[in-house]
């Protein structure tokens, strides 16, 4: 091989669609493109919905609608798409429950450029994502941090984390799950300590 | 684990609760292959739960991260862990311990002990250790190797070293790069080395990541498998490659470089990495082209009749130089 090489010219960057992607490609566009916007996407949807209770089955709603879109098509960039996904499912809403909003559902661009600026962040400085991580974990109930500090910074399984804290393996279960669902709605739901400073 | 098939999507909650379980039992307990197949069906159910699990597993490993703040404290202390020591001082503690390794490195410098390997241009080297670890040289290297029964230290004066490191929590090992030093905590990892400019890359394993004092208030970072942090005198920064991207920057370990989407001047920057004849990309144009292909480090020539074969470039030696141009 290294003597016959092989060498092709390059097009500009192809936006394929999902569906020719691999799952784990998927996870990863999701995991870059979509996941930092939705501190965004949630202050849209709390801003635009009536009731709280239900902006976290919106979000699932809208990341379907979203995913769904991009296996036939990526949308890129993806701010844009997701936002108007979101309000979309908004008025869809409206007209399905009859509701007469009080507030017109509309003003994606006022605020798309008041967010516009600190964007997704691919190179995030590390430091503040250690604080930011940090600043998470210290934010879980006690029982819960511990168990999530004893696996993440000390390395140890569900069994010795229980042997560990003097708790059954079902305990540890509870403590773990309950952080992880968290640690998701801090770290993707919030802005960033960085994005709040701007 | 079977889940009655949805006909609606469930709530967020509900499948929060789910990935939740499917990914503590994946990273906590005992995974088998069962498992994997019985997730996968679990996750083919509906694009909300695909989705709900990526959203947890993406936050839950950028918690890796915290492995930064390591030393066991837990342990030391003795007692009855009754809840987690505040973060701060664990940052603290982990300073402490890079501070003393610093100082105990300098220390040892100035031992005779202290062996020092280098490579010519275009040389590789590999040195075994005697406790079971691997260290490789890549082209125009110099390191300083010490060890005495307390810590492994490589002083990497330049170039970019391999190390597949056997973890011995009594005997660190240390790789200091001028005032940044990264610490194994078992694993195969990469340092390169140009001036200021410092690249560390973690193939499997963790290390911790030591900044100046200076440069930033934390001055730790943990780094696991698939990190990249790139450091120059000024700022750190810290990204996340898909493995077999670090695997192909690792590529020189077979005597082969390999470019994926790599400009012209890039390529030829590496291979003047490599060899005394230097290529001169002479325009701006050509040097933008983009081109994917494997070579062997010392074959420049086929490198240039490549680019001349498929660019249609011309290629002229002057002056001892190799320049590429319209």
């Amino acid at each position: 091989m290294a003597d016959t090489p092989e060498i092709t010219r390059e097009g500009a960057e192809a936006h394929r669609p999902g569906a020719t992607m691999n799952a784990s490609e998927m996870e990863a566009w999701f995991v870059r493109e979509v996941l930092p916007l939705e501190a965004i996407l949630m202050q849209y949807l709390r801003h635009h919905w009536h009731n709280k209770g239900e902006v976290d089955d919106l979000r699932q709603d809208v990341y379907v609608r979203v995913y769904e879109f991009a296996l036939k098509e990526l949308p890129v960039p993806a701010k844009p798409f997701v936002l108007a996904t979101a309000r979309n499912l908004i008025i869809d809403r409206i007209r399905r429950e009859h509701i007469v909003p009080i507030e017109i559902v509309a003003d994606l661009e006022t605020l798309g450029l008041a967010t516009d600026t600190p964007g997704p962040d691919r190179n995030v400085m590390a430091r503040d994502e250690l604080r930011r991580l940090q600043a998470a974990l210290e934010r879980l109930s006690p029982r819960c941090r511990e168990a999530v500090a004893l696996n993440k910074i000390d390395g140890l399984s569900g069994r010795q984390i229980a042997a560990r804290m003097g708790v059954s393996e079902a305990t540890v279960s509870e403590h773990i799950d309950k952080g992880m669902c968290a640690l998701a709605d801090m770290l993707y739901g919030e802005p960033s300590e960085m994005a709040r400073r701007k | 684990m079977s889940e009655p098939v949805q006909v609606r999507a469930a709530s967020a909650a509900e499948i929060n609760a789910h990935a939740a379980a499917w990914l503590r039992r994946r990273h906590l307990g005992n995974w088998m292959e069962q498992d994997e197949a019985e997730l996968e069906a679990w996750l083919a159910e509906s694009p909300a739960n695909r989705i709900g699990y990526w959203r947890l597993s993406a936050s839950w490993s950028r918690m890796d991260r915290l492995a930064a703040l390591q030393p066991s404290l837990h342990q030391q202390d003795g007692v009855a862990h009754k809840g987690i020591s505040p973060l701060w001082l664990r940052v603290a503690a982990a300073l402490v311990v890079a501070t003393m390794l610093a100082a105990g490195a300098g220390f040892w410098f100035a031992q005779p002990r202290a062996t020092t390997y280098a490579t010519a241009l275009g040389e590789r080297k590999a040195i075994a250790l005697a406790d079971g670890s691997r260290i490789e040289l890549n082209t125009d290297t110099t390191i300083r190797l010490s060890a005495n029964a307390n810590a492994r230290t490589v002083n990497l004066e330049r170039g970019e070293v391999y190390f597949e490191i056997k973890h011995d929590p009594h005997r660190l090992f240390v790789v200091v790069a001028g005032d940044h030093r990264v610490t194994d905590v078992g694993t195969q990892f990469f340092v390169r080395r140009e001036k200021e400019h410092l690249e560390v890359a973690l193939v499997e394993g963790r290390a911790r990541f030591d900044m100046p004092v200076a440069q930033s208030q934390l001055h730790s970072m943990s780094l696991a498998a698939g990190d990249v942090v790139v450091a120059s005198a000024r700022r750190t920064t810290l990204k996340r490659e898909p493995i077999e991207e670090i695997s192909s920057e690792l590529s020189w370990r077979r005597g082969v470089l390999v470019f994926k989407h790599a400009t012209l001047g890039e390529a030829a920057a590496e291979f003047n990495r490599y060899n005394p004849e230097k290529i001169v990309v002479a325009d701006a144009g050509a040097a933008r082209l983009t081109l994917n292909g494997t070579f062997k480090t010392n074959d420049v020539a086929a490198f240039t009749d490549a680019a001349h074969a498929v660019f249609g470039l011309q290629v002229d030696v002057r002056n001892g130089q190799i320049v590429i141009s319209h």
